[in-house]
């Protein structure tokens, strides 16, 4: 979709674990008297990105930005309207099915509670998709056993318990160990720490930096809290709009932000300290609506630098010289028209 | 020297119905007039129900409020009738997480503004549609005009959160309280609704307490900072000292736990275990089970409260002598 986009230069010879090509996903808002389609969301619009084996991307950005909508799209729980996603170079639709998609990915949702059955014993909502997969029983049990262990649950003590017997972290940690059932590649966690309280957020982000290193797991970490992204994530990927704003290594882009709206999220953090407490804040109003957005760079309104050229075209992703940072930005792109630019490539 | 506007002493809640919780077990607090506290703690620490009692909106028959608790010379406790309406939104205002739970969805912003200043100012509907569109002015509502006759459902997020800032600001507080306020809202967001509460808390001269779990916010919003655990203060200092000199192992654990500045790839120090349930009242140091440096009399008894200078409490054995990390 994007020639700026090419993974030839990386410096990994494989292929990536799993790669995304022109992601969309529009939907039609009905309303009116007949039901007619009076709008259409553009939850997601031309996303591409790659997640190579064993690293963490996170993606940040704020509500309606399309983070979660890719998330899901990724495991096939909505239907994209258009765009290729590829597991270990096979097509999803054409070489790679649905069922065998989902075995490899998996996901933890950010509400512990809705995400498992209430009337499942924590033993039976791990074993349970197992099971329907053709593992006997006692095998499907005695894996679940296992994985609570593995997640720091004593088996004898939360088998047999219902969701509403358990603390927030630890139906988070049972819903982690069901997403581990399958011996996944990749596992999505979609805010899956954000509703824990910080302590108990500190255990699970231990929890799941263990997890990787002894299953050699690959993660999309997806969150608005940037301190807990840069903590976990290799590389990090910034949408607004249903649009990739910027990726790059999580140092270059928290150290290096490019796109003019890293650079206001990053500012928008609380100081933590209290002799330089924020004075000025980086953006005003609120987050526009992804029903109609703006014409060209969808950031143009609320950005500073803006100019003609950020309104008559999207910029598309560019990669930058240093090392596999692209940024959609006119103000970046040599020769865009942008008088912050430089006019060649 | 001025009184001071709040004061709580040995404030306790307790909570009865199939099961009793001890929400809140001794709550010391002052605060003086234009100040602004944050009280912070995780969920279930007794931070919201502490604000909560400031204003009585506890409900009664289930409730145990033990102590004294005194605002602006009143005693909160025995307020009842019109003087406990005349306390709610005059003296001491509240603003919530979520705004569509604390406006009115049948009224328009400007009428519910007029109403409340009418109710407690005796004024005329027309001075209070002036004085809602002078809150809606200072808030930095786009268009406020337009936005006088607008329903909450009508608006964003963000404009919501500030318009409830104006409701709650209209009658001119002595005291504000503030329940999580950005918690729910966007990061460029939340950081101008906090620039916007900080500038208008200067402007009116009111106190003002802040409830939050995220240190950064209270570091950017406030003068002094309380942590509470299991229903009481366990430490209290000014921001500068919660955030560079931490002698609680709890405030140590939170700190840790904000990620800011921690190594990628290091495991974090996370403080292990959950809260306490308090469904009794604390006979020990309630941190103790999930304390690093914990000793055998932390179990056995209440910890000392250590009480530096005004304002700068510690409740733990090691506040004096530093523990051993």
């Amino acid at each position: 979709m994007n020639p700026a986009f090419a993974t030839a230069s990386d410096p990994v010879p494989r292929p990536p674990l799993l790669s995304v090509n022109g992601l969309r996903k529009h939907f039609p808002l009905k309303g009116g008297l007949f039901g007619r389609t009076t709008g259409v969301v553009r939850a997601v619009d031309g996303v591409s990105f790659d997640v190579a084996e064993g690293e963490t991307l996170g993606i940040v950005g704020e509500s309606g930005c399309g983070k979660s909508t890719t998330a899901r799209l990724l495991v096939d729980l909505i239907t994209p309207d258009d765009g290729q996603i590829l597991l270990e170079s096979r097509r999803l639709g054409v070489d790679l099915d649905v069922r065998e998609l989902r075995r490899h990915v998996q996901m933890v949702f950010q509400d512990s509670y809705a995400s498992l059955n209430p009337r499942l014993t924590m033993e039976d909502a791990i074993a349970f998709g197992p099971r329907v997969n053709g593992m006997p029983a006692a095998q499907a049990t005695a894996l679940a056993h296992e994985l609570l262990a593995k997640v720091g649950l004593e088996p004898r003590r939360f088998a047999g318990r219902y969701p509403h017997e358990l603390s927030g972290g630890q139906r988070q940690r049972v819903n982690i160990a069901r997403a581990l059932a399958f011996s996944p590649k990749v596992v999505i966690l979609d805010e899956a720490v954000s509703a824990l309280d910080k302590s108990v957020e500190a255990q699970v982000l231990n929890l799941l930096a263990d997890l990787k290193k002894e299953l050699g797991l690959t993660y999309i970490f997806i969150s608005h809290d940037l301190n807990v992204v840069r903590y976990i994530s290799d590389r990090v990927m910034v949408m607004y709009l249903g649009e990739v704003a910027e990726i790059g290594p999580v140092e270059t882009l928290y150290a290096n932000p490019t796109h003019p709206y890293t650079r206001a999220l990053l500012a928008a953090m609380p100081s933590m300290d209290p002799d330089r407490r924020t004075q000025e804040a980086p953006l005003s109003g609120d987050p526009p609506n992804p029903i109609n957005p703006p014409s060209g760079c969808r950031f143009h309104p609320r950005c500073a630098k803006a100019e003609s050229v950020c309104s008559a075209g999207s910029p598309g992703l560019f990669k930058l010289p240093s090392d596999r940072h692209l940024v959609a930005c006119h103000a970046a792109i040599p020769g865009s028209g942008h008088s912050l630019a430089g006019v060649t490539a | 020297m001025t009184d001071p506007l709040v004061e709580m002493k040995d404030v306790t809640v307790r909570f009865h119905g199939t099961r009793t919780v001890h929400a809140v077990n001794g709550v010391n607090l002052t605060l003086m007039p234009g100040e602004t506290l944050s009280i912070l703690g995780e969920s279930g620490s007794g931070k919201s129900v502490t604000l909560k009692t400031l204003l009585r909106l506890l409900p009664e028959n289930r409730t145990e409020i033990g102590g004294e608790v005194r605002v602006a010379g009143a005693d909160v406790l025995s307020l009842d009738g019109r003087a406990l309406a005349n306390h709610r939104g005059g003296v001491v205002s509240m603003i919530f997480q979520d705004p569509m739970l604390a406006l009115d969805p049948v009224y328009t912003i400007g009428d519910q503004i007029a109403e409340a200043v009418m109710r407690h100012e005796g004024i005329s509907r027309q001075a209070g549609l002036a004085r809602a569109l002078d809150m809606l002015t200072r808030v930095r509502i786009p268009s406020p005009e337009r936005r006088m006759k607008a329903y909450p459902h009508e608006m964003s997020g963000g404009m919501r959160q500030r318009a409830m800032i104006a409701l709650a600001l209209s009658c001119r507080p002595k005291l504000l309280l503030a329940d999580e306020p950005t918690t729910a809202l966007d990061a460029t967001v939340q950081i101008q609704i906090l620039l916007l509460l900080r500038e208008l808390q200067r402007e009116f001269g009111m106190a003002m307490i802040f409830v939050t779990h995220d240190i950064g916010v209270a570091v950017e919003v406030s003068d002094r900072i309380a942590v509470m655990y299991a229903g009481e203060f366990v430490e209290t200092g000014t921001v500068r000292q919660i955030i560079r000199e931490p002698r609680h192992p709890y405030t140590k654990g939170l700190l840790a736990a904000n990620l800011h500045g921690a190594v990628k790839g290091e495991r974090l120090d996370a403080i292990p275990g959950a809260p306490p349930a308090l469904e009794t009242k604390p006979t020990a140091c309630s941190f103790a089970p999930r304390c690093l440096v914990r000793q055998d009399r932390c179990e056995t008894a209440r910890p000392p409260v250590v009480n530096f200078d005004p304002g700068r409490m510690v409740r733990c054995i090691h506040a004096v002598e530093p523990a051993m990390a």
